[in-house]
C-alpha cells in the first residue's frame, strides 16, 4: 500500500517532466506529421494553413515524376550510399584491425598522424579535389562521389577502439591451426565485430545518402544528381509547389527513417563510435 | 637460430599489419593531407582554373578577403550562428539526457525516440521543411495571423534578423537530439548511487545537476562542443536551402560563400581566392580545436 502511495508520489512530483517532454517531443515531430500532411494536399491547400491528411498524394506524386527524374536520383543515391557504405566499412576496418591488432610504435605514430585529418574541414579540400579527379575523368562518377569519404580517420578509430575486446589469445590459437593472417581476419575478426560493423555501416549510409555539398561540386550533369540535389533544386524556383516539394522530401527521407527506425541502437553507437 | 626464426615470424606479423592499414592511410594522405597541401599552393595563385599563376603580391587573395565585405559578414554570421546556436542546444540537450535518464520516468523509450528523430533527416530535407514551414504563405503565418498576433503575412526569410533566428531555429531542432545521445551515454556511466547520496544529503535537482552531472560529463561536453563549433563553421546546406545566404548575402556562412565563389552559378569562378578563405577556415577550426583539447587535457 505505501509502496503504491510512493510511486504515484514519484510519478506527481515528474508530471512537469512528462509536460516539458511532450512539448519537445511534438516539437520534433512535427514538421515530419507536417511534411506527410503537405505531400497529401494541394499547394493551395498547404499555404492556407491545412494541417490534416489530405488526398492529393497521388497527383503530386504525378506531378513530380512529370516534372522531375525522381527514380534516376533515387538510383544514383542508392548506388553511391551503398558502395560508399560497402567500400568504406572494410577499408576502415581492415585498418583498424591493423593499427590495434598489430600495433607497434611506428603504427601508432602514424595513426596519430592520420587523426589530424579529423581537423580538415571539407570545404577546404573540395577544390583541390574537384580539380583531381576532374583531372581523373571521375566527374559524375561513383568512384567521385565515394573515394574522399571511404576512407576517414573517424570510422578508422571506432573501429580500432572496438577491436580492444578482440581477444590476442584466440588468434595465436588460430595461427597454431594454421590459418593464416587475412583468414584471421575474415573468419574471426569480421563475424566477431558485427556490431560495429552495423553501427559503422548505418552511419556512412546515412552520411552518404544526406551529402550534399560535395555532389553538389562533383555531380556537374543533372542526369548524375542525388535526391537531396534533386530536391533542393525543386524549391529553388520562385513559386513553389508546396505538395509535390513535400513528396520529394518524403521520398529523400524515407530511407534513413527506415534505418532509424530499425536500426536506432545501431544509429546512436556508429554517432557516438569511436568516443569510449 | 631459434630467435631468429620467432623474429622473422613476428616481423611477418608486423607486415601484415601494414598491409590490413594500407589502403585508408594511402587514402586518407591523397584525399585530405595532399589535397590541404594543394589548397595553400592555390590559395598564392590567381587567375580561371586551367591556367592558374602566382599571384603578386603573394599574399595578395589573403588581403583582398580582409576587405571584402560579404567575406567578413560570412565570418560574422557563422560566428552569430556559432555563438548563440550551440550552447543553448548542448545545455538543452544535457537537460533532455538528464530528464530521460530518471528511472522512475515512464514511456523513456518513446520520448527518446521523438527527441532523436530530426537527426534522420537529410540537412537539405530539413531546410526545406523549415523554409516552407517559415515562408510568407507558410503554416507559421498562418496560424499567427489566425491567432491574431500578426496583422498580415510576413516575411520571416526576407528579414535579416529573422532569418538569422530561424536559422538557428532550425539547427536546434536538428542537432539537439544527436547531442543528447551522447550525454545519455556519459550519464549511463554514473552510478545512481551518486545521486542517491546527494539527494540524502539535501542537495536538490539543481545543485546535482551542476555538481554532480556537468563536472561528471565534462570530457563528453568538450566532445561535444569541439563537434559543434566544427559543423557549425562549415555551415552550408541550411545556408543554401533555407535563405539562399539572402536576403542580399545577409545571413551567408563561409562556406557558402566559398561555394559561391568556386562552383556557384553565374559568379566568376576563382579556386585561387575561394580556397584562401578555405585555408581561412581550415586556420580557425585548427586553433579551436587545439584549445579544446588543450582545456580537456587538463581533467586528469
Amino acid at each position: 500500500m505505501t509502496e503504491k502511495k510512493n510511486v504515484s508520489m514519484i510519478q506527481r512530483r515528474l508530471i512537469p517532466t512528462y509536460i516539458f517532454l511532450i512539448i519537445v517531443s511534438f516539437i520534433s515531430v512535427f514538421p515530419f506529421y507536417w511534411m506527410i500532411s503537405a505531400a497529401t494536399n494541394t499547394s493551395f491547400d498547404v499555404a492556407s494553413g491545412k494541417i490534416t491528411i489530405g488526398t492529393h498524394l497521388i497527383e503530386n506524386f504525378q506531378t513530380l515524376l512529370a516534372n522531375y527524374d525522381l527514380w534516376r536520383a533515387m538510383g544514383n543515391s542508392f548506388l553511391y550510399a551503398v558502395v560508399q557504405t560497402i567500400l568504406a566499412i572494410l577499408i576502415c576496418s581492415l585498418a583498424g584491425f591493423g593499427f590495434e591488432l598489430y600495433h607497434d610504435k611506428w603504427k601508432d605514430r602514424l595513426f596519430s598522424i592520420l587523426l589530424l585529418a579529423m581537423m580538415i574541414p571539407q570545404v577546404a579540400t573540395m577544390i583541390p579535389l574537384f580539380k583531381m579527379l576532374s583531372g581523373l575523368k571521375l566527374l559524375n562518377s561513383v568512384w567521385g562521389f565515394i573515394l574522399p569519404a571511404i576512407s576517414t580517420p573517424f570510422l578508422i578509430m571506432m573501429f580500432r577502439q572496438n577491436s580492444r575486446n578482440f581477444p590476442v589469445d584466440t588468434m595465436e590459437a588460430a595461427r597454431i591451426d594454421g590459418l593464416n593472417e587475412f583468414q584471421i581476419f575474415y573468419r574471426m575478426y569480421m563475424p566477431m565485430m558485427k556490431a560495429t560493423y552495423a553501427a559503422a555501416g548505418v552511419i556512412t549510409f546515412m552520411n552518404a545518402w544526406n551529402a550534399y555539398l560535395w555532389p553538389k561540386v562533383i555531380m556537374t550533369m543533372p542526369e548524375a544528381q542525388t535526391m537531396p540535389m534533386l530536391i533542393a533544386n525543386m524549391s529553388s524556383g520562385y513559386t513553389t509547389d508546396y505538395g509535390m516539394l513535400m513528396v520529394g522530401v518524403l521520398f529523400c527521407s524515407v530511407p534513413t527513417m527506415i534505418v532509424f527506425f530499425v536500426l536506432q541502437k545501431q544509429f546512436a553507437e556508429g554517432i557516438t563510435g569511436a568516443v569510449k | 637460430m631459434k630467435q631468429k626464426k620467432k623474429m622473422t615470424l613476428l616481423g611477418k606479423q608486423s607486415a601484415a599489419g601494414w598491409v590490413f592499414l594500407t589502403p585508408a592511410s594511402i587514402l586518407i594522405a591523397i584525399m585530405a593531407f595532399w589535397p590541404m597541401i594543394q589548397a595553400f599552393i592555390m590559395s598564392l595563385q590567381t587567375g580561371s582554373s586551367a591556367n592558374m599563376h602566382w599571384n603578386d603580391p603573394i599574399f595578395n587573395n589573403y588581403t583582398r578577403m580582409f576587405s571584402d565585405k560579404v567575406f567578413l559578414t560570412s565570418v560574422g554570421n557563422t560566428f552569430l550562428y556559432l555563438i548563440i546556436q550551440v550552447p543553448i542546444m548542448l545545455i538543452l540537450a544535457i537537460l533532455l539526457a538528464q530528464l530521460l535518464n530518471n528511472q522512475h520516468l515512464r514511456f523513456k523509450g518513446f520520448f527518446r525516440t521523438c527527441v532523436f528523430l530530426p537527426c534522420a533527416t537529410a540537412l537539405v530535407s530539413y531546410s526545406l521543411i523549415f523554409k516552407s514551414l517559415f515562408a510568407t504563405d507558410g503554416l507559421v503565418n498562418a496560424i499567427l495571423v489566425n491567432l491574431g498576433i500578426l496583422e498580415k503575412n510576413y516575411n520571416f526569410l526576407g528579414n535579416s534578423t529573422s532569418a538569422k533566428i530561424i536559422i538557428i531555429i532550425a539547427l536546434i531542432w536538428r542537432w539537439t537530439g544527436y547531442n543528447m545521445v551522447f550525454y545519455l551515454a556519459g550519464l549511463q556511466n554514473i552510478e545512481y548511487s551518486v545521486y542517491e547520496a546527494a539527494k540524502i544529503d539535501g542537495a536538490n535537482g539543481w545543485n546535482t545537476f551542476w555538481k554532480i552531472t556537468v563536472p561528471l560529463l565534462r570530457p563528453t561536453i568538450i566532445m561535444t562542443f569541439i563537434m559543434s563549433i566544427n559543423g557549425t563553421l562549415q555551415l552550408f546546406d541550411e545556408s543554401v536551402n533555407l535563405t539562399n545566404g539572402g536576403p542580399a548575402n545577409s545571413t551567408i556562412t563561409m562556406s557558402h560563400y566559398i561555394f559561391n565563389n568556386s562552383f556557384g552559378q553565374g559568379a566568376v569562378s576563382n579556386f585561387g581566392y575561394a580556397t584562401a578563405m578555405c585555408f581561412f577556415v581550415f586556420i580557425i577550426v585548427a586553433i579551436l580545436a587545439f584549445i579544446n583539447l588543450k582545456v580537456g587535457d587538463t581533467r586528469d
